[in-house]
């Protein structure tokens, strides 16, 4: 029985070494390991022999069982896999080929921009305020201490609509709508269109964007105005960025103020891109003039504030080196996909 | 405003402080300088040279050779020039040298004869023969022709001709008429440089003869004219003005003319005053009347155009007519002329607003209209016309008569303003101590009287304690103020509105769809263009009474025109597709002198292949879910302007208009040139935010299986499968989950106008698990409410 016993195991390990199939793995199992195999075959006839010889067989046969189901299995393991590995190598596709992707919109770069500003200011602790873009010319002028007969009124080409409504040349008129409506503190910006009757060119549109900016509180400083710029002017265009202010004239401000940022391209020495100044003009600022805060009720002896105002448009042709803003109204996919 | 360094330094003595660093301070203390110029550009390397000889060319008969001591050498030079003679003083180009506007100039060779370089014109030196009347256009530079030139040989041409001078370019601010003259710059340069001003008084000396008689003012508009002041010169001798005045004028920016006509502009230039002189043989009677022009009452001005004036128009005028239009322009026929011997100089002072319209109506601004309309000093028209007459006296121009003609209403009190350092301190947050603060104001002759600061005249923008502020801040230093925080916290947010339009924006980007920023204002053509009907209520546009063009002359009442130009655009520039989208206004009137409505719509195209109405669809019914917009129905609508009646939608929500959806008109397409076909759609932004259901809640997730049934029902084809849809919401009940069609099917063995519709059903309790008889019994009731509209099981 010993001898028959070693057989079969020298038979199994044959067979298996031959086999390259599972379905082979599992019929050798039942062949020789199964109900009727013939391990089980010999095991039935344990029964003759002696008391001694009994276990000696019993745990040969367990072995040569157990060799035969762990060698079936390890057999079937290794098939398994190489059917897998021959599966992948047959799937095998060339990764470069061109991706199949359902195109993004985009945002238009005004917008991006924009939006990049707001943040900033939300961060700041600013709401967002819209007003009318057709405007009474009380709210776009008379309340800005620019009376029907002054001089700035020519520098600002305006659209009229009729005597006494006009198309808003800038965002200041909200800064009066909101501090009518709203007793101090005072946060807000207010982004939108403006319109003046400039003939289109490279650098010049009749309608374009303007982001104005309003703090009205006890105690607002002239150094709030600056402190509060620098760190938004930092925030956009770097924490490394230099920042100057120059005394300018607004009717609605005063003290008034420009702010430039040093040259990116030169860092102040002078050159193409700051038209040789060194410094690149960002916005106009100042305090709130007196009689605006009056104008909208509010006490100038007890508050003060500040206000400023930007050109999306330009920010945006500097930030991206466009160079003819009508690109931004033309609105070619070409144009518009590159942001 | 331009500014001549030399002439500036006779008032303040700016010293050796080079250009570009006398701008970067004037810059940062208000006065803005947009560029510096040093005279003379790109000229190298000319120098005087006296011609010693002149001898015809052996082989050209229009060349001569003539030899030139340059100084320390001779040179020989050939030349085509006519106007030469030996012992002329010529700007001769050596060697290597350059012209003022660049060109290089090299020794050579002409017909043989060797040339070490080129004489010279006044214009290639950068000039004008109205800078050197005695040159003459065409020729060499004789600079001995000119009695104020005294040329040496050797000597460098820029130091010859007093081409020395630095011309700065200012912007000057609306609110500084003061700084539109040299003595207002000085002003400033000095306080900015800490020197003192040093200002000349004019003196006019006794000609012992009075103008008693000779002329009489009188001001009928005083609040117009507060000032009008005159003086008269007798034996007016017109000739060149001396060099160093013409140096002053050119470095000005300013032409010179003639001796009178430059010192009216030498004075304007110096003081700030516009200055005005008449031919006294034409102001009638010796009256002149500062009055209104009557309607329809005509000149004829200095520029030889006829205009007629109106009723607002403020004119001086003799006995009879007007001489001159106040502040902006004079009559021609009162002018300056050769034989002109006795002459009025006007030095006055008009309301600046006044100026303004006038100048405007007539659209003439002049250099004496654009100082009047900012508003001058009436102060400054004596000492004004004193400088000129003294100028008269200095260049010998005439006879100088005693006595100034003059009406004056002027209120000559300054402004006063209470001087409150502490104010200041804290609005500006600097730490000066008041007589800082007065030694700063002193620079720029405000006076400290007691509690009060005396504000000097000629500075009509210092009117409140702010202005004080700023005059303390530009001079301390803006950016020696410190930066700070505001102080007090405040939250930043962006409002529910906002959020919802971002939303909108984030869901088409996420859809394809890109962004476009378009005009708002169109040509009323663009109607036509896209179909809308004559009697349209959209037709009535919010109008521009000065627009730029007919293109952009009324406010948009539809931003359907303004898309289709941007997909015309891209479609004509070959972009293979377009999906764009704006969020914009539509401007709906209301009455005239009312603000319009202003409405926020979403407005998106597209083109390309793969489009069609129910992508389009999709991407709008997108937009509504994900802003929350529900329960809106479409129905198909075929009287849309510019789109397809047979396919076309509009949207509407708790009976209220949503929007439109579909296909453009193929007409309309055509309008703009467009042969592809168009899908737009329009979503009134306002009143999707007005029924959005902002609020997210939560449903539990089912519990037990659902049971699918499918249902395929036969109908009349023009039944809208919508209405199908909601018949089977209404019929099944509350097991209903979802409904969804799955095919729609025409022909046989379907009857014609009839067609078959199936509909996949969801149905789900959150009880228990449906039993088939719960499921058969909700799909019969929804085969009951399906026959209400004439749809039967499909057996």
């Amino acid at each position: 029985m010993k001898a028959k016993l070693e057989e079969i195991r020298a038979r199994v390990k044959e067979e298996l070494s031959k086999a390259d199939a599972i379905e082979k793995i599992e019929e050798l199992r039942v062949k020789y390991a199964g109900k009727k195999g013939e391990l089980t075959a010999i095991l039935k006839q344990m029964g003759k022999l002696s008391p001694e010889e009994r276990p000696v067989i019993g745990q040969m046969a367990n072995e040569v069982r157990s060799y035969i189901e762990k060698e079936v299995e390890a057999k079937k393991a290794e098939l398994v896999e190489a059917k897998l590995n021959k599966q992948l190598e047959e799937e095998k596709i060339d990764v470069t080929l061109p991706s199949d992707m359902s195109p993004l919109g985009h945002k238009h770069p005004l917008s991006v921009v924009l939006d990049e500003i707001k943040e900033i200011f939300v961060g700041m602790g600013f709401e967002i305020v819209e007003g009318p873009e057709v405007e009474y010319d009380y709210y776009n002028f008379e309340a800005l201490n620019i009376p029907k007969d002054h001089p700035a009124r020519d520098t600002q080409d305006t659209f009229y609509i009729t005597d006494n409504i006009v198309l808003r040349t800038q965002t200041s008129p909200v800064q009066v709508r909101v501090m009518e409506k709203k007793k101090p503190p005072i946060r807000i910006i207010s982004p939108g269109r403006v319109f003046r009757s400039d003939a289109v060119d490279a650098t010049h549109s009749p309608l374009f964007h303007q982001i104005e900016g309003l703090v009205v509180d006890k105690d607002i400083t002239f150094a709030d105005l600056k402190g509060t710029l620098e760190t938004f002017i930092k925030r956009l265009y770097g924490e490394d960025s230099v920042v100057r202010f120059r005394p300018h004239h607004f009717p609605f401000t005063e003290p008034s103020a420009e702010v430039d940022v040093q040259c990116f391209s030169c860092k102040g020495k002078g050159c193409r891109v700051c038209k040789n100044e060194g410094w690149i003009e960002i916005l106009g600022c100042g305090m709130v003039h007196p009689k605006v805060l009056e104008n909208c009720g509010i006490d100038p002896e007890e508050y003060s504030g500040f206000a400023l105002g930007l050109g999306l448009e330009r920010v945006a042709m500097r930030r991206y080196g466009v160079d003819d803003m009508r690109l931004f109204f033309e609105n070619d996919t070409r144009f518009l996909s590159q942001f | 405003m331009n500014l001549s360094m030399k002439w500036l330094k006779e008032f303040v003595d700016v010293g050796n402080i080079a250009p570009r660093d006398f701008s970067e301070a004037m810059t940062m203390s208000g006065s803005k300088v947009e560029l510096f110029e040093i005279e003379g550009g790109q000229i190298d390397n000319i120098i005087v040279g006296r011609v010693l000889d002149i001898q015809k060319h052996p082989d050209a008969d229009k060349l001569v050779v003539c030899q030139v001591n340059v100084g320390d050498k001779n040179v020989q030079i050939v030349t085509a020039a006519t106007n030469l003679k030996v012992g002329d003083y010529v700007p001769v180009c050596m060697d290597k040298s350059k012209l003022f506007d660049g060109t290089p100039i090299k020794k050579g060779k002409l017909r043989g004869v060797v040339s070490e370089g080129m004489f010279c014109s006044v214009a290639e030196l950068g000039l004008t023969t109205h800078d050197f009347p005695y040159a003459i256009q065409d020729g060499i530079f004789v600079l001995q022709d000119d009695p104020d030139l005294t040329p040496v040989s050797g000597m460098e041409i820029k130091e010859a001709v007093g081409l020395t001078d630095t011309k700065v370019e200012f912007e000057i601010t609306s609110n500084r008429p003061d700084c539109f003259s040299l003595i207002g710059l000085a002003r400033e340069a000095a306080a900015t440089f800490n020197k003192p001003l040093k200002l000349h008084t004019p003196e006019v000396k006794s000609t012992g003869k009075s103008s008693d008689g000779m002329l009489e003012v009188k001001v009928h508009e005083p609040e117009l004219c507060p000032l009008y002041s005159a003086r008269i010169i007798e034996n007016v001798r017109v000739k060149p003005s001396p060099l160093w005045l013409r140096e002053r004028l050119r470095a000005m920016g300013v032409r010179p003319i003639n001796n009178i006509v430059d010192i009216t502009n030498y004075v304007m230039l110096e003081y700030g005053q516009p200055m005005h002189a008449f031919d006294l043989r034409f102001i009638k009677d010796g009256k002149i009347n500062v009055r209104l022009a009557q309607d329809g009452e005509e000149i004829t001005t200095l520029d030889g155009i006829e205009r007629k004036l109106s009723s607002k128009n403020l004119v001086i005028a003799d006995a009879e007519k007007p001489v001159a239009i106040a502040g902006v322009m004079g009559g021609e026929y009162s002018g300056i002329m050769d034989d002109t011997t006795t002459i009025v100089f006007e030095s006055a002072n008009f309301m600046g607003s006044s100026v303004r319209l006038t100048a405007k109506e007539h659209g003439m601004r002049t250099d004496a209209s654009s100082r009047y309309e900012k508003g001058l000093d009436p102060n400054a028209c004596l000492p004004a016309l004193d400088r000129a007459c003294e100028l008269v006296q200095l260049l010998d121009a005439g006879d100088v008569l005693d006595g100034v003609i003059m009406d004056d209403n002027s209120k000559s009190e300054p402004v006063r303003i209470k001087f409150n350092p502490e104010w200041i301190n804290h609005f500006l947050n600097t730490s000066l101590t008041a007589d800082e603060m007065k030694t700063i104001l002193e620079k720029i002759e405000c006076k400290i009287d007691g509690d009060d600061i005396v504000v000097p005249t000629f500075r009509p923008d210092l009117q409140h304690k702010a202005d004080i502020a700023e005059e303390i801040a530009r001079f301390y230093g803006y950016n020696v103020i410190p930066s700070t925080a505001i102080k007090g916290g405040a939250q930043g947010k962006y409002s529910t509105r906002q959020k919802f339009d971002m939303t909108i924006t984030d869901t088409l980007i996420a859809c394809g769809v890109s962004e476009i920023m378009t005009y708002s204002f169109i040509s009323p053509k663009y109607y036509n263009k896209v179909m809308m009907p004559e009697n349209h209520a959209l037709r009535n546009s919010v109008v521009i009474s000065n627009p730029l063009g007919e293109d952009t002359s009324i406010m948009r009442t539809t931003a359907l025109p303004s898309m289709l130009e941007i997909l015309a655009k891209n479609y004509n520039n070959r972009n293979e597709y377009a999906y764009l989208f704006e969020i914009a206004k539509e401007y709906i009137p209301t009455t005239p002198d009312k603000l319009p409505v202003e409405k926020n719509v979403l407005t998106a195209g597209f083109y390309g292949e793969g489009v069609d109405f129910y992508k389009v669809k999709g991407i709008a019914e997108q937009v509504l879910s994900r802003t929350g917009v529900k329960n809106f129905d479409i129905k198909a609508d075929r009287e849309q302007f510019g789109y397809h009646p047979g396919r076309c939608a509009v949207l509407t929500i708790n009976g209220e208009a949503l929007g439109v959806i579909g296909e453009i008109h193929p007409k309309v397409t055509e309008n703009y040139g467009i042969s592809t076909r168009v899908y737009c759609f329009s979503l009134n932004v306002d009143t999707m935010f007005e029924y959005a259901e902002l609020e997210k809640h939560y449903t539990p997730l089912p519990k037990y299986p659902a049971v699918t049934r499918d249902l395929a029902v036969i109908c009349a084809d023009d039944i809208p499968v919508l209405e199908l849809e909601k018949a089977i919401k209404e019929g099944a009940g509350k097991y209903l989950e979802s409904v969804k069609l799955f095919d729609v099917y025409k022909g046989k063995p379907i009857l014609p106008g009839m067609k078959s519709v199936a509909f996949n059903l969801v149905l789900r309790s959150a009880e228990g698990t449906l039993t088939d008889e719960q499921a058969t019994s909700a799909v019969n009731k929804a085969l009951k409410s399906l026959a209400k509209l004439g749809a039967e099981l499909r057996s």
